[in-house]
């Protein structure tokens, strides 16, 4: 199991150790000062790809071979040059819409040495040799519909979640806010939009069903059955068995289907794992409790899980990333906008907190020890 | 005659219930309205009457083209729905 954890904040990298049976502690940091938008620690490599946001000088990337001890400054996913004239507006705001990488929103693995990296505003990378090298993926970004999507969160729209099939590292399926669900199956050639059964409830009516106006907040998958997807979306829980081609919605989730983050059981298609909040309008925990609702068969029922967790004044957010569970779905650790980081060994059951003074928590991921 | 909806979160902070106006554009239509609900005119509009940033206007499914003087034409049984754009978080 996973014994290390990186937490990427808004002021620095932190590495979280497990130093004894329920005991973890702040280990060491790196990029201290500096927002780590996202973070990658590619399994069974040392490799650790680390986002940063420098406000006035841009986005940068960092790459560590070995596990942490030295990285080194990396290519940036860049767009080509935009064509003379042409003509790529926001549709309802009228802003231009960059060519320009914004922020880097996402990376995943893919096969030995592809990453996969979305950016705001809307652009997708691929690399094919560890990062040293991206080129956008052209079929997507010149889809006339991609023109219609909207910022989420963000003046311009984003890609969070990337998803690269095990069984088919060709498939890949994304989720854009707002823009819906992408997916491929010649590793980016083509593109196809999907996501019948999913609603958007701050559209007009008539726009409600369209795919292309859905906000995923965050999508994972079951890596040991990934036709089985979940998804955390703007109003709402959804579920998949047919790789997000079709969706069904789960209601009546207690305390709310509000909220950001998502984490998905590795091996067990039937368990998820979601942190609350309140509603689009009151982004804080249902009455101050902080809770965490998994599921264990399906969507069907969901039960709260608050051992450990404040459950008075407890005002934290948990973002899209900040939820992780290991590769045995044993352990999971979430860090919220308030700077406080929890940890479980006993799949939710019980958290204990690791800190409560860190700086807002972007990402969470564990750090799969090469020896596993 | 043309409709005016309002996403129903900005029934949290104000009251703007649905109405209907004999206008011909878009900023006749607000002007009506307002003048029975002025206070939802700077939950819409920003200081120079202007669509705020993360607002959205649809006009019959499509954004509003003048987001600045409003003067997009309405056709008799246009329907005008203001909402949120989820940029603004």
């Amino acid at each position: 199991m996973a014994d290390r954890l990186l937490v990427g904040t808004h002021k620095g990298l932190f590495r979280i150790k497990r130093v004894d049976e329920g005991r973890w502690e702040i280990e060491r940091s790196w990029f201290l000062g500096d927002p780590v938008s996202t973070v990658l620690a590619v399994p069974g490599t040392g490799h650790i790809h680390a986002a940063l946001d420098l406000g006035h000088f841009g986005v940068k990337m960092q790459h560590s071979r070995d596990g942490g001890d030295n990285w080194n400054e990396a290519p940036v996913p860049a767009y080509p040059d935009k064509p003379d004239g042409l003509e790529d507006k926001d549709p309802f705001r009228g802003l231009e819409i960059p060519w320009s990488t914004q922020k880097i929103w996402s990376l995943a693995a893919g096969m030995p040495g592809e990453l996969w990296c979305g950016v705001i505003p809307g652009g997708l990378f691929r690399s094919t040799d560890g990062g040293e090298s991206w080129a956008l993926m052209r079929a997507l970004w010149d889809d006339p519909r991609r023109r219609q999507w909207m910022g989420g969160g963000y003046d311009f729209a984003g890609i969070h979640s990337i998803l690269v099939d095990p069984r088919d590292p060709a498939h890949v399926t994304v989720g854009v806010s707002v823009g819906g669900v992408w997916t491929t199956i010649d590793s980016g050639a083509h593109w196809e939009l999907i996501g019948e059964g999913l609603r958007s409830a701050y559209m007009p009516p008539d726009q409600a069903a369209d795919p292309l106006t859905q906000d995923p907040h965050r999508i994972v998958h079951c890596p040991a059955s990934p036709d089985r997807l979940w998804m955390q979306h703007h109003n709402g829980i959804f579920v998949s068995d047919d790789g997000g081609r079709h969706w069904r919605e789960l209601h009546d989730v207690l305390p709310s289907g509000f909220g950001f983050a998502v984490a998905a059981h590795p091996a067990d298609p039937d368990t998820a794992w979601f942190v609350p909040a309140q509603k689009d309008e009151q982004r804080i925990p249902v009455d101050g409790r902080l809770v965490v609702t998994r599921t264990r068969n399906g969507g069907e029922r969901f039960e709260i899980l608050a051992t450990g967790l404040p459950q008075a004044h407890a005002y934290d957010l948990v973002y899209r990333h900040a939820l992780a569970v290991d590769e045995q779905g044993e352990r999971l650790a979430f860090g919220s906008t308030t700077g406080s980081l929890w940890v479980s060994e006993d799949q939710g059951d019980a958290w204990q907190a690791i800190s409560h003074h860190l700086p807002p928590v972007l990402c969470v991921q564990f750090q799969q020890s090469t020896s596993d | 005659m043309p409709t005016l909806s309002f996403t129903s979160n900005l029934t949290r902070h104000t009251p703007c219930p649905d109405a209907a106006f004999e206008a011909a554009t878009v900023a006749q239509l607000f002007d009506l309205y307002f003048s029975q609900w002025p206070d939802v005119r700077g939950y819409v509009l920003d200081d120079q009457g202007a669509v705020r940033n993360h607002v959205i206007v649809m006009v019959d499914g499509r954004g509003l083209h003048d987001r600045r003087r409003l003067s997009d034409a309405l056709e008799s049984e246009s329907e005008v729905f203001v909402i949120q754009a989820l940029s603004g978080g």
